[in-house]
């Protein structure tokens, strides 16, 4: 039996594993599999090899021409995020943002968060809303031709701004 | 370091107090906070994990009111360990699963336990006898932010803190009390306060949390929504519900007692006969039977003040705990377990006196019809 990757040396390796309630073997030889990584049973999944083998094919079986949406830091998959539940790391808020906003309509409160804010967002945030009070103010002082307190709030915004 | 030996002794854990400990064994609040760029502890390899445990461990171990505590990866846990820490509550079941790459962090206290790669890289709680929720809340609230001082969660400003369930997104936060309810539920009417509770989309659980039984009338009340609310609307709005329902507990105990005042004699009378001579009992019997004593110490049947007793013997006759009494033995079969527990009952039942119902008849209780 010849590897499945090579096509060249003896396949020593053989695998199966069920994949979506499909058995699925591959045969390969033993640097072929090393280089895939299959000799740490932990971290090798047979989807993810067959996967990366034929992305094209695998592509095409997803949902009838609409392309899978992929998670671009972690890998994971839409369909996973279906079926599992879990998402696979901070990233994929962002990659599901879509089908993830009417999920998250059924299953909370709001979808904006209202609770605790990190103490570096906090500060960006806090700047931000002095620096649109200044600039208002600033307009009002301008039209007003209040020059001295105009001149007084673009210092301001300048020291603001500096703090960052 | 030795988990059985670093833990609170059993008796000295019950003895804590807490408001409405009547009722209310204990509150907590966990937050689950992620580290940003590394995947998810379910969807990492064990890299990730790995990268994440180093990256918290010294972090949480830096903050102050976690100075002193005992820190470990799962791995290096017996199995009888973590099944401790289960029965202790101070880890999830899910978490006790885990092995390499995840591990806890507790205070010398047990008042906080930080889970590394649960679900989520950090599940934090805080844990107070008695209904504290405010009080665990402002807690956990100042271990986060001593935590950031050290390191950075996975923050967005529409989704709040990101979790590796949206179940879990913005705040993060599960504040939960176990309660004891047996009033409500010979009585009858558990099954319908369950329902008002949901309704008000908070959930109820039984003792270990997701998908297990009510054993011993023990029931865990917490919200589900993290997401659209801060989080001290959440704990006051938990708290509101549970005050209702202590009340409700209350009210059907004394209804129990005016008008099934045998019913409820017969079901402690029993509970105390069984239990103080059995040869052979199950961890569930045992529960269900230790809870009716509970609720004998509470009407008056039984010694004021013997709370703690009964709460200690809950704790030591559950698996763990009763094979680390008998460190000696190897491993225990469940039939093994059933005959020690057995054998703990009786010999800790003899210091108990036995149930008392004439304290209620001649007008000590109004309303109690006498028993002929």
């Amino acid at each position: 039996m010849v590897c499945q990757l090579c096509k060249q040396k003896d396949a020593t390796v053989h695998l199966t594993q069920i994949v979506e309630d499909e058995m699925k073997k591959l045969d390969l030889c033993e640097s072929c599999a090393k280089q895939k990584g299959v000799n740490d049973p932990t971290g090798f999944s047979l989807a993810e090899l067959l996967l990366g083998a034929s992305a094209e094919s695998e592509a095409a079986t997803a949902v009838a021409g609409v392309p899978e949406i992929t998670c671009p830091r972690c890998g994971l998959t839409h369909a996973e995020f279906k079926k599992n539940g879990r998402l696979g790391c901070s990233e994929c808020y962002g990659a599901f943002a879509d089908s993830l906003e009417s999920l998250l309509k059924g299953m909370h409160k709001g979808t904006r968060h209202r609770g605790k804010v990190p103490k570096a967002m906090r500060r960006a945030a806090d700047q931000q809303a002095s620096l649109e009070r200044l600039g208002v103010q600033l307009q009002a002082a301008i039209t007003a031709e209040d020059f001295e307190q105009a001149a007084r709030l673009r210092d301001e915004i300048k020291a603001v701004k500096s703090e960052s | 370091m030795n988990l059985f030996e670093f833990l609170t002794p059993s008796a000295e854990v019950c003895r804590r107090t807490g408001p409405h400990d009547k009722i209310v064994f204990s509150s907590r609040v966990r937050l689950a906070r992620n580290v940003p760029g590394i995947s998810f502890p379910g969807h990492g390899k064990k890299a990730d994990r790995v990268r994440a445990y180093e990256q918290l461990l010294p972090a949480i171990q830096a903050v102050h009111v976690m100075a002193g505590g005992m820190a470990e990866s799962m791995e290096r846990l017996t199995p009888n360990d973590k099944q401790l820490l289960v029965e202790r509550h101070l880890i999830s079941r899910e978490h006790a699963a885990k092995g390499a790459g995840s591990g806890f962090v507790l205070n010398r206290e047990e008042s906080f336990c930080v889970m590394i790669n649960e679900e989520d890289h950090l599940r934090m709680q805080a844990l107070r006898p008695g209904l504290q929720l405010r009080e665990a809340w402002v807690a956990i609230d100042a271990l986060d932010t001593a935590l950031q001082e050290h390191t950075e969660f996975a923050f967005s400003s529409q989704y709040g803190y990101l979790t590796a369930c949206p179940t879990n997104l913005g705040t993060g936060i599960r504040v939960s009390a176990m309660l004891h309810l047996p009033g409500l539920v010979l009585s009858e009417q558990v099954s319908q306060i369950i329902q008002a509770v949901s309704k008000l989309g908070l959930a109820v659980r039984g003792l270990y949390g997701e998908g297990t039984e009510a054993l011993g009338n023990i029931f865990q009340v917490s919200n589900q929504m993290t997401l659209g609310e801060s989080e001290s609307e959440i704990v006051e709005r938990i708290n509101k519900v549970l005050q209702q329902v202590i009340e409700h507990e209350e009210n059907a105990r004394l209804s129990l007692l005016e008008k099934k005042s045998r019913v409820v004699f017969n079901h402690i009378g029993r509970a105390y006969g069984i239990l103080s001579h059995a040869h052979t009992i199950s961890s569930k019997e045992t529960m269900n039977l230790l809870s009716l004593l509970r609720l004998g110490v509470d009407i008056g049947m039984l010694p004021a003040g013997s709370r703690p007793f009964v709460d200690e013997l809950l704790l030591l006759t559950q698996p763990a705990h009763l094979q680390a009494l008998f460190t000696k033995r190897e491993k225990l079969a469940a039939e093994e377990r059933d005959i020690l527990r057995a054998d703990v009952l009786r010999d800790r039942l003899k210091t108990l006196e036995r149930p008392d119902h004439t304290v209620f008849l001649g007008g000590a209780a109004p309303g109690i019809a006498p028993v002929e």
